[in-house]
């Protein structure tokens, strides 16, 4: 399937340039992730999307969403807790197809939301 | 726990303590929480009753236990239905075709079991993604290249099975069409390798694909009649350097001169990467050529440069159309190439197709999916123009004269001799406008089989409307394949409905 945004003419002129244009970094979607590195497993699963830069349709849709007011690099934000990692692989959003276990078992999951969420700081209370 | 439709739960279960016996417990998946992983995020019918959606799931991870799991169901009559990576998003995802059907999730077969350098090719499991196969290449320091489609996930043998299509030279971007050889598990559990694969010990089995008596291969493509556990693909060797021309021409009727000198230069294998069409009589405003070509081409820099001189002079016999050469890049390319770069086009796979597709300064709310209606139309400029008037004359009977956010259409080259024109839906979670989707979907579906067009590859929900406008002969060629699957799989146990072949027990008719 070939990339489209909204209007055909647009789409059109963007796919003209878009034949020799930018893209993304070439090691992105590495290594097969080892069960206990949830390094490992965002590299794999998620940089391909959420790494920084252009290129990173994740990355892309969370700058437009938020705007700046959180980060649109899921690596820098710290209002992500675990949980809410799990939900996102596990429920999927917009275009984000839901990843299967036979994908990101249930210990990689365990490992990549504590990765993702290692900088999460839970909101304090009345404010 | 859900069970398949017309199984009974004494056989459901029978099947289900066999396949975890044969793959281990935690690789059956029976919860509705673990099952709903599988739905298709992209379904015209979220959430509706016609949603195609899994009753279970079983994941294998060696050939052994793909026999096991599929004789299992052969003996209790239990429909599966194969997925590889299950990231054919846009066409079904990880969801089957016959709903209730129990999904054989082959991602854990993830093993590329080789690379020849020498002879170029590789030879990989379905669970191996164009990642995956990339990063093997690269680690090894191979100095070959594969052909990726646009989002990398996917798989290479799922793609090349369903028909896809990817992005740097012909003929390797046909990913069926450049592959050599399988490895299949029948519906009684028996293992077919072919072409030179059937000979016990071969040596050639990725070398030539066509072996001795007929060619089976084209049976397992698009098809629901085995399970393959292997498949060889030939790799581009590195080329050199990528060329590339832009070719624009100032009035509408240009594209028909245009046209002809493309398909002579691909058809020479003059021009060999995969070209781009652009503009037409709905162009936009401004000062835009009516249209625009691009001419990509791989090889030996000294050879590119003199097929891009010949192309010239090709195009300079043609009036009011201009020629511009491009950048010339040498391979493999610096760093700092890699940003200015449709990395696809350089064999990197990538996701940054999705940057398009989803949330981006021209959509900022998107639905979230989409879908694509791709009829086959002959590469001419007299069918392309015909084409777009076709399109303009009906949008508004299509719509109902609602602006739903269909794009289109969009001229894709991947094969030669045609055009892919590319009408697509937003999908998301709205039911009604799902509805209407659906509705311009087996609309444009209609029209197109009414004028000789049709599509190459479909989403599962319209694979039965499609198949039925394949309907010379009364159905013949519908009819010859229902005829094999019943010899081939007499439960109708594999893929039931996928291409819109059905089993014997579930035809209309």
């Amino acid at each position: 399937m070939k990339a489209l945004p909204r209007s055909a003419a647009r789409g059109a002129l963007l796919l003209a340039l878009a034949a020799l244009t930018p893209g993304a970094q070439a090691t992105e979607g590495a290594s097969p992730p080892p069960a206990s590195s949830g390094k490992a497993v965002y590299e794999y699963w998620c940089a391909p999307c959420h790494a920084p830069g252009p290129g990173h349709p994740g990355t892309q849709s969370l700058q437009l969403k938020y705007a700046g007011k959180v980060p649109a690099v899921l690596l820098e934000r710290t209002d992500l807790s675990a949980r809410a990692v799990a939900v996102f692989v596990r429920q999927g959003i917009l275009l984000m197809a839901p990843f299967r276990k036979t994908e990101i078992t249930d210990s990689e999951l365990a490992a990549l939301t504590a990765y993702v969420a290692g900088n999460f700081k839970t909101p304090s209370a009345g404010r | 726990m859900a069970v398949p439709p017309n199984v009974s739960p004494t056989a459901f279960n029978a099947a289900l303590v066999a396949w975890r016996q044969a793959v281990g417990a935690e690789w059956v998946f029976t919860s509705a929480e673990d099952v709903a992983l599988y739905r298709d995020a992209y379904s015209p019918y979220w959430g509706e009753p016609e949603e195609r959606v899994a009753s279970a799931a079983v994941a294998p991870a060696t050939l052994e236990q793909v026999q096991a799991v599929v004789r299992a169901a052969n003996q209790h009559g239990i429909p599966l239905y194969p997925i590889s990576t299950g990231r054919n998003l846009a066409y079904g995802g990880s969801a089957p075709v016959y709903s209730g059907s129990v999904v054989l999730d082959l991602k854990r077969m993830n093993r590329v079991l080789e690379v020849n350098e020498r002879n170029a090719y590789a030879l990989v499991e379905p669970g191996v993604s164009y990642f995956d196969l990339y990063e093997h290449i690269t680690k090894a320091g191979l100095d070959l290249w594969i052909d990726p489609p646009d989002p990398g996930w996917g798989s290479v043998i799922g793609n090349a099975l369903d028909g896809g299509a990817g992005w740097t030279a012909s003929p390797f971007r046909d990913h069926f069409g450049a592959h050599c050889g399988m490895e299949v598990v029948l519906a009684n559990g028996e293992v077919v390798r072919t072409g030179m694969g059937a000979l016990p010990n071969s040596r050639s089995w990725q070398h030539n694909r066509w072996g001795f008596g007929s060619w089976v291969d084209g049976l397992f493509r698009q098809s629901n009649l085995a399970v393959v556990t292997k498949m060889g693909f030939y790799l581009m060797p590195r080329p050199e350097a990528l060329a590339s021309a832009t070719v624009t021409a100032a009035r509408d009727e240009d594209i028909v001169p245009m046209l002809d000198v493309l398909n002579l230069l691909e058809n020479q294998h003059v021009v060999n990467g995969s070209t781009s069409i652009f503009g037409g009589p709905d162009r936009p405003a401004g000062n835009f050529p009516a249209w625009t070509i691009t001419l990509p081409i791989y090889g030996p820099e000294e050879v590119v440069r003199a097929q891009l001189n010949y192309a010239r002079n090709k195009y300079a016999a043609i009036p009011n159309v201009k020629f511009t050469q491009g950048e010339v890049f040498r391979t493999p390319l610096p760093p700092e190439a890699l940003a200015r770069v449709r990395l696809v086009n350089f064999g990197i796979p990538n996701l940054s197709t999705f940057a398009m597709l989803g949330r981006s300064p021209g959509n900022p709310e998107p639905d979230g999916g989409h879908i694509g209606f791709s009829p086959i139309v002959p590469r001419t400029g007299e069918s392309l123009l015909e084409f777009k008037r076709f399109y303009r004359d009906n949008l508004a009977k299509v719509t109902g004269g609602e602006n739903l956010g269909i794009v289109g259409p969009v001229y894709m080259t991947c094969w030669d001799r045609t055009l892919v024109c590319l009408i697509m839906f937003p999908i998301g979670r709205d039911k009604a406008r799902n509805a209407k989707m659906r509705a311009a979907f087996k609309s444009w579906v209609q029209l197109a089989a009414e004028r000789g067009w049709a599509e190459y590859r479909a989403p599962a929900a319209f694979q039965d409307m499609i198949s039925d406008t394949y309907s010379f002969n009364n159905h013949a060629l519908r009819r010859l394949r229902e005829t094999i699957k019943d010899a081939m799989d007499p439960n109708g146990i594999l893929a039931a409905g996928r291409y819109g072949v059905w089993p014997k027990h579930l035809r209309k008719t």
